[in-house]
Parts: structure tokens; sequence; C-alpha cells
């Protein structure tokens, strides 16, 4: 079986953003598309050194729309594609990658989050892109979104998410924030990365038969490589399952709900989180990226000094492992949820969380990150709190 | 020789008929410069399989959905983007691309002018009919002075782009401008963009009968045609136009043609002497 880990040198200094770059090389990316910004900038670069040894391409283009539209393009030809960048150019790549989702071709697209709106802050850490994660593309539609935590993280999640999106045929988002994007860390690549490869599955079979949209029983439509003689239309008109535009009733419903669906009846591949004293939990401290390393901290601390704390850290940010966490809440007091920005996780999480719960949120949008001594703060008022 | 290709040629060989009937409404322009694309990939022989057709949004962009290829229909402004990524993945494929002129010269002009200068080996066909068909007849970058759409009521004031000076300008390697009613020089010149090593960019003036005619009292489809043949010469081929018409003396033919090395080429060139430089050093 083809295996994601194959560099030389194992034990490697690696700054968060290498890391992604060599992740995907692991994963079998061959083609980047990219525009240049900050803080995710480091990310084309290390592409631009490493895809001409392996024979793959590199190409900046003259914007993020662009970068997009190429990923999406060379994915259509049959080769494993990521992009890379941050808040300005996420928002520019919205359409295309709405069109990668309804057209169910897989590609990587990265965003080290940056501060916003706008321009915001380049070099400063944020978690504002949640909700755009979600619902950056205009209409329903499918979408996965991890987050790592540290760089040996990001490695492991890119070589993830091309295994998600190649085998579910749906656009994966990595959501890093600026502070683990420019960590540098020591990972050892030997104990790293060492998961099975996915691979797309192509169509085969007599072509003339052949419906490029049809309904399968994982949901999940063979593709068609051009070139194979299957000659399919691609399109982000909403398609029938010969692929081509349909505007009746009865096959949008059903195209909608087979894309939404798909994510679904996947749900338990897809969905990924991890767990700190949890069980007896009072104060259930949810977190992601950056700031679960705080809280992972903070919990360690309140539990040192008898606090029944607890951190639930969400690797899979969209979907959201909602069962899994209901279950966890279930049993707390409290569920208190620090992000950087100005409360959108909670959102979901409130959601999720009995009437009885008080869900706290603990904001940080000043381009620091939030630390640990703040979160412990928290838990502690939540507990005398009870 | 233009009889014999002719018989040979049936478009429907070329065409999902199974679509039919198509949107397009009759006396369209973009209909016949998909006859002529389809009559130039007959003649060149390129099969079906190696073919891949990347459009953009627009009427000019849906009519790759009936080519008998692998065909892909785009974002609005996009389709070069695409065509990219597609071609540096599939060397191996025949990469055409169709837009618009509000497609390749308004949202996508972008794009447009980055193609050119990256000189990679595409074919991009811009539908030129001076308007948005699509939407409904709005004002497009190519609608000249002082015609009526639908956003410019009094009508237009606003200078028109020369898109074949703009791609000769941004470093395309071949440019050339066609009208519908030259078909078989259209074909020609279709034919040799496509067989040109680089980024190749056709202007074809198309007319949209129904809804920029109807609202500028252009005529018909056939009276459109004609008007189009008075003011574009064909230097190229000789095909002067005659009198009662006065030519405007727009070029039409190839216009650019040069050498200057196809992108991948460059690449392949520059990584080599790379390599031999530092087995030198
Ligand atoms: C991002 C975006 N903006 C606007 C539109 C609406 N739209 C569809 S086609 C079109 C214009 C097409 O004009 P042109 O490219 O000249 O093609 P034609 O229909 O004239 O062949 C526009 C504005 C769209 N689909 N997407
Ligand atoms: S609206 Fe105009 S451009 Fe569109 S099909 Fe009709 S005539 Fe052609
Ligand atoms: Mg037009």
């Amino acid at each position: 079986m083809n295996m994601a880990n194959s560099h030389e040198n194992k034990i490697q200094n690696l700054q968060g953003n290498h890391a992604c770059a060599l992740g995907a090389i692991a994963a079998g990316c061959r083609f980047f598309a990219g525009y240049p910004i900050t803080p995710s900038s480091e990310i084309a670069e290390r592409m631009a050194l490493e895809l001409p040894k392996v024979e793959g391409t590199f190409i900046q283009m003259e914007d993020e729309i662009a970068s997009m539209g190429a990923v999406v393009g060379a994915s259509i030809g049959g080769v494993k594609a990521m992009t890379a960048t941050s808040g300005p150019g996420f928002s520019l790549k919205q359409e295309n990658l709405g069109y990668a989702a309804a057209t169910e071709v897989p590609c990587v697209i990265i965003n080290v989050m940056r501060g916003g709106p706008s321009t915001g802050m380049p070099t400063r850490p944020a978690q504002g892109d949640i909700m755009q994660a979600r619902w950056g593309t205009h209409g329903d539609h499918p979408i996965i979104v991890l987050t790592p935590c540290s760089v040996r993280e990001i490695y492991e999640l890119t070589i993830h998410a091309f295994n998600l999106s190649e085998s579910l045929r749906v656009p994966v988002l990595v959501l890093i924030d600026e502070v683990i994007g420019h960590l540098i860390e020591t990972i050892d690549l030997s104990l790293t990365g060492t998961q099975a490869l996915a691979e797309r599955r192509w169509a085969s079979g007599p072509p003339k038969d052949f419906k490029p949209y049809a309904m399968t029983e994982d949901g999940i439509p063979p593709m068609p490589r051009p070139g194979d003689g299957y000659r399919t239309h691609t399109t982000g008109l909403h398609h029938s399952e010969s692929g081509f535009p349909t505007q009746n009733p009865a096959e949008v419903e059903r195209f909608i709900k087979r894309i939404l669906g798909k994510l679904e009846l996947h749900r338990e591949r897809i969905e990924n989180f991890e767990t700190l004293e949890c069980e007896d939990a009072e104060c259930l401290v949810v977190a992601y990226g950056i700031t679960a390393r705080a809280a992972k901290r903070a919990v360690k601390q309140a539990r040192a000094e008898g606090i029944k704390a607890g951190l639930f850290r969400p690797v899979t940010l969209w979907p959201f492992p909602e069962e899994a966490f209901r279950a966890l809440a279930a049993g707390a007091a409290s569920v208190l949820v620090p992000e950087m920005n100005t409360g959108q996780l909670i959102l979901e999480i409130e959601r999720h969380c009995p009437d009885a719960t008080r869900v706290v949120p603990l904001n940080r949008f000043d381009g620091e990150p939030i630390a640990p001594v703040q979160i412990l703060k928290k838990i502690k008022e939540q507990v005398s709190h009870d | 020789m233009i009889e014999e290709s002719r018989q040979k040629f049936d478009i429907r060989n070329n065409l999902r008929t199974e679509l039919f009937p198509h949107f397009m409404c009759p006396g369209c322009g973009h209909g016949i410069a998909l006859r002529a694309l389809l009559w130039a990939v007959h003649e060149l022989e390129i099969s079906k399989d190696q073919l891949a057709i990347v459009s953009g949004i627009g009427c000019s962009g849906r009519t790759g959905a009936y080519i008998d290829a692998t065909t892909i229909h785009t974002t609005h402004g996009r389709p070069l983007a695409y065509a990219t990524g597609l071609k540096l993945a599939r060397p191996d494929l025949e990469v055409i691309v169709i837009t618009g002129d509000g497609d390749c010269l308004a949202i996508g002009g972008n794009h447009l002018i980055h193609a050119c200068r990256r000189n990679l080996n595409l074919t991009c066909l811009m539908l030129n009919n001076e308007t948005y068909g699509m939407t409904g007849g709005q004002v497009s970058p190519t609608t000249r002075n002082e015609r009526f759409t639908t956003t410019t009521p009094l009508g237009n004031y606003e200078p028109v782009f020369d898109a074949c000076a703009l791609a000769s300008g941004a470093g395309a390697s071949m440019v050339g401008r066609e009208i519908t009613m030259h078909v078989t020089a259209l074909k020609d010149l279709i034919k040799e963009g496509i067989s040109h090593q680089g980024f190749t960019f056709l202007e074809i003036l198309s007319d949209c009968t129904e809804i920029y005619g109807r609202k500028n009292e252009l005529g018909e489809s056939a009276e459109m045609v004609l008007s189009q043949k008075a003011e574009y010469r064909s230097d190229s081929y000789g095909n002067q136009v005659e009198e009662p018409f006065q030519p405007r003396n727009i070029g039409t033919g190839v216009l650019t043609k040069n050498d200057r090395t196809e992108y991948m080429e460059a690449c392949r060139l520059h990584n080599q002497s790379k390599q031999s430089g530092t087995a030198n050093s």
C-alpha cells in the first residue's frame, strides 16, 4: 500500500507552514497554485521548492480567484491539487470553492488565519474565519474543515485532508491560526503521517451508460478522468445524474440531498476530536488551534488544584462532532468557549448544549493569543459560581 | 478542396445531439462560431477523448456543453484559470477555451492578460457580440459608442476595448480576428490557432440577434453579419470589402504571430539549464 511518509530526514525542526507543504507532498499533492499572502506564504514557497523534485507543478497565479480555478482545473485533470491563503485571499477563493463543492472535485485549501475583517492584521493571529469556512460560499454546500493545534498535527491533517477530499469528493479546508503556522517545533517524521493514502475512485466500465453523478451506495460517484473515453460535462449549474444542467425540481432536490448527504453518510470517518479529563468535568472547555493548547494547560492546572475541568478539542470543526460533544456536555454544569474572535464556534456549541448548561464565552480579538491563565481564571469563576 | 472537406464534415458527429434543441436564439452568431470550431477540430483530426473544452458563463460559455468532448463549464470570467490548471496537469489534452466579451474582457480581464503573458499552449476563442447576451443585453467592454443596451438606455459613452490589441500587447504569441460570415476563413484561423504552440487568442465577431440586434435595430442575422463584413477587412487573405459598404478597416485574419517559447517548454528548458549549470559548477 502507498504510504504517505517517505522523507529522508526524519527528525526535523519544522515551521508549521513548511510542515503543511511537506504533508501535502507526502499525501501525493502534485499541483499547487497560489498567490502570496501573509501569514501563509511559506506554504507556497516550500511547495515551489518541493514540487519540481517530484515532477509536480507549482504556479503562482495572478490572484486567489485564478489560483482556486487552476486548482479545480488541475484536479479535474486527475492530479491531487492544493492552494493556500489567508483572510482576504480566502474571501476571493469562495466562488470557485463553491464550484468544487457542487461539481464534487477534490481539492485542499489551506487558510492560515489572520486578523480580520478586511486587510485586518496580517501578521497577528486570529480565529475569525470559523463561520466563513463553513458558509463562505453561497448556497447550501458540503465542506469539511479541519483545525490542527501543533506542527505535527498540521503535517498529519494535511495528509488526512487529501485522503478525505479524494475519497469523498469534497473540498477540504485546513484552518490554521497564525501562531501554529509560524511555530517551529521538532517533529519526527518517521512517527508521523504513516497513514495509508486514499486515492480517488475512477470511473470504469462502458462509457456509453456512464452517469457521472449517479447515486451510489456510499453516495460518492466514481470520477471520470479526461482522456479515458467518458467525455462528461462538468458544470456549476445544478445538474442531473447525467452531469447536464437541470431545473427539474425532483432532480435538483436529489442532487442537493446527495452532495450534503454524503457527509452525513461518512460522518464517523470525518469527525475527529480530542478529549482530556472530560468524564467527570463540571466545567468543559471547548477550544481549537493554538487556543486549545492554552486550554489544555489551564485544564491540567485546574485539575492539579482539584477543580473538575475538562477539554473537548474538535479537530474536525465542520461538520461539528456534535454527537460526541453532546454526550460529554450533558454532564457539565458549564461549557467555556475561548476563541480568538468575538464568538463564532460558541454559536454551534450553544445549539448542542442542554438548556440548563451555562455556555460561557471567552474572547480575544486584539491580535494576541489567549493565555492559559485567562482560561484558568474563567474556569475558576464557573466552578465557584456552581 | 473546401467542398471536399465540407462534405466529409458532419457537425452532428461532434455534437451531443441528445441535448437538442439547443438554447441559442435563431440567427445567433455563437452557433456559427461553434460550427467553425468543430469543423477545425474535425480537419485537425483531434480525437474527442483528447479534446477538453473549458468555457465561462454566458451564452458563449453555454455552447461548450453541446460538444462531444470533455467539457467544463466553469465560473464567470474564470475559464482561462481553470484551463491553465487543466493544461498544466494534463499537457496531453487539447484544451480550448470558449469565452464571451464580458466573460473574457470584464470580469476575466486579469486572467486574459496573464494567460497572454505566460504563453501556455491554450487556444482561447472569445465570442464578441458586444453585449452581455445571457443576462439580457447589458453594456459590455466592447459595446460601441451610442449603442443601446439595458444599462445604457441613452446610448453607450464608454470607450471600447480592442481585444486583439490588448492580447498582443500582453504577449499572446498568436492573435487573430474573424467574423462569422467568413466561416471557412474562421475555421482555418481556428485550425492555425490550435496548431500554434503557445497561447492563441482569437476574437470572433459574433452577433446577438435577439437582444442587442433588436434593441439597436440592426436587422436580422443576415443584415448583422453583412454590416460586420462591411467593417472588417480580411487583408491577410485578400477578401476585399465591396461597395456599398464603407470599410472601417479593422483587420481580420492573423494579426500577431511569433515563436515566443511556450510556457511549459520555457519551464523545461529553464530547469534543464539550471540542472546542467549545477553539474558544471
Ligand atoms: C460572478 C458572476 N457575476 C455575474 C454573473 C451573471 N452573468 C452571467 S453571464 C454574464 C455576462 C455574459 O456576457 P458575455 O461574456 O459577453 O457572454 P454572452 O452571453 O454575451 O455570450 C453575466 C454578467 C455570473 N454568472 N457570475
Ligand atoms: S441572447 Fe443573444 S447571444 Fe444569447 S443566444 Fe440569444 S442571440 Fe445569442
Ligand atoms: Mg457577449
